[in-house]
């Protein structure tokens, strides 16, 4: 009878160690950012759960990050210049680097072989391999009339295995071509405006948009005809008003375009501009509760949610696209820092940082229908980006 | 006598010194509000651990041979023509300059 038992015990343990773990798609998964911890959550967005916690990314005080092509890997990108591999399926750190002393952001090129991340200090771009992170170029962001290098804002994929990036700090945009990724080609565009502090490229990646925070209007690149250069837009809006204190920088990226329109934040001012894409021309300023940091389309473009600097930052203000107007408030709690819907928009997830929490909204009923404990949460990034350019 | 009453008048004088001085030093509930604003909304653009992001570092090598009063200034009155906005709205004075004293001893700097 001892015998039986050992062996059937035995015989369990054996089958638990040789077991693989139950087959999943990687479709409904995202990564939270615990951004006071260095930790990331592994999500899924199907039932609404934490399926992993992991540690060891060091300062994500400022972090965000890209997927791998086959959405299995996430790059992470800290403000410590440390770069981080994840395997959301396995819940696993595989690989890190620090590779710079202050990082921004990054990217993912066209072909998912190249890593991408802007850095502050020392200011420019660095290109990884993919697959291991082992270094393959580095482009330090010396301005075109020489001194200091600049902070490097708002990089971008683009398509035919392009990077695009500007230097805050000397008021240029960058286009590196990584055909050949061991002698990269770069077209430097100077006097674009005056600090962008943050880019966007169009979801069919044609056009690079770079918010001006030095003055007014955007400066945009045409992908198609790189030769014409950069030209200044909308650079008549607000003029000569008196413009509002700026308590955190507005992000471009995940900007919203539905209908043609192009919705994005307006610096130092109260309102989410709306931008005709096909002539660049201002078609509407809708006024908002506060500081827009994000502006994000449903993707069905019907509706624009918006959050918002301190101190509005416990609210989301939904437009309606067709009335071009604020018709509804949320209050998710303190701390909004980011939203992000599911592929489909069916849900969206918020972020709120001093409550500790993630909260999920049905957009229909604009409902909440789940909340999860998440320490000190920002960014949401969910997997459908492993397909999108410019994400 | 005399001296009995000469020193409980030395005792009150410092006892209201005490309370005066107490009154410009934010409230322990105040101040951890004000670290939390420190952290988290200064943070977003000089960094959590303040070594700078968009704005500079703000650790105390960064701040070394800048006086406090300029750097109260600063806080309250932001710096025209650069990213830095005014936080006189949301800080007094007295809570400016504590926040600029954690700062200069590190507090907030890993």
């Amino acid at each position: 009878m001892i015998r039986f038992l050992l062996y059937s015990l035995l015989f369990a343990l054996l089958g638990a160690c040789a077991s693989q773990p139950e087959l999943r798609g990687s479709n409904d998964l995202g990564v939270v950012i615990e951004r006071a911890d260095g930790a990331v959550l592994v999500v899924e967005n199907s039932g609404n759960t934490v399926l992993h916690r992991v540690e060891g990314l060091g300062d994500l005080s400022h972090a965000s990050l890209v997927y791998s092509r086959d959405g299995r890997y996430a790059y992470v990108f800290g403000r410590d210049g440390g770069l981080s591999k994840v395997d959301i399926l396995r819940g696993e750190l595989v690989t890190r680097v620090v590779q710079s002393g202050n990082s921004i952001g990054g990217a993912i090129s066209q072909d998912g072989e190249l890593i991408a991340v802007s850095n502050y200090e020392p200011g420019g771009v660095r290109v990884f391999d993919a697959d291991d992170l082992v270094p393959i170029a580095d482009i330090p962001a010396i301005p075109s009339a020489g001194g200091a290098a600049s902070k490097v804002v708002g990089l971008v994929d683009a398509p035919e295995q392009r990077f695009v990036f500007s230097l805050f700090d000397s008021d240029e945009i960058w286009l590196a071509d990584f055909e050949n990724p061991q002698d990269p080609q770069i077209t430097r565009y100077a006097e674009i405006g005056r600090a962008p502090y943050d880019a966007l490229i169009t979801a069919d990646g044609r056009y690079y948009l770079a918010g001006l925070f030095g003055e007014d209007g955007l400066a945009l690149l045409d992908l198609w005809r790189p030769e014409e250069g950069v030209r200044k837009v909308l650079e008549d809006y607000g003029r000569g008003d008196e413009k509002l204190p700026v308590y955190k920088m507005p992000h471009l990226e995940g900007f919203a375009s539905a209908s043609n329109y192009m919705f994005v934040p307006a610096v130092g001012r109260h309102e989410v501009l709306v931008i005709d894409e096909r002539g660049w021309s201002e078609v509407a300023r809708i006024p908002v509760a506060g500081q827009p940091v994000f502006v994000r389309a449903r993707p069905d473009g019907r509706e624009v949610w918006v959050n918002f600097a301190f101190p509005d930052n416990d609210r989301i203000q939904i437009i309606d696209v067709e009335e071009l107007q604020v018709v509804d408030t949320l209050r998710p709690g303190k701390g909004v820092l980011h939203m992000e819907f599911t592929p489909r928009g069916d849900d969206i997830w918020v972020s709120v940082r001093d409550d500790n929490k993630l909260v999920v909204y049905d957009t229909r009923t604009r409902e909440a229908v789940a909340e999860l404990p998440a320490r000190s949460p920002s960014g949401i990034f969910f997997t459908h980006r492993a397909g999108q350019l410019g994400f | 006598m005399h001296r009995f009453f000469l020193r409980s008048l030395w005792a009150l004088a410092a006892a209201l010194f005490t309370v005066s001085a107490g009154a410009d030093e934010p409230s322990a509930e105040r101040r951890e509000e004000l670290a939390h604003l420190l952290e988290q909304d200064c943070g977003s653009c000089h960094g959590m651990t303040m070594k700078g992001g968009l704005g500079p570092a703000l650790t105390p090598e960064a701040l070394t041979g800048k006086p406090v009063d300029f750097l109260v200034t600063t806080v309250l009155h932001g710096r025209p023509g650069t990213a830095m906005p005014p936080w006189g709205q949301f800080v007094n004075e007295a809570e400016a300059r504590w926040l600029v004293e954690q700062l200069k001893r590190g507090r907030f700097s890993d």
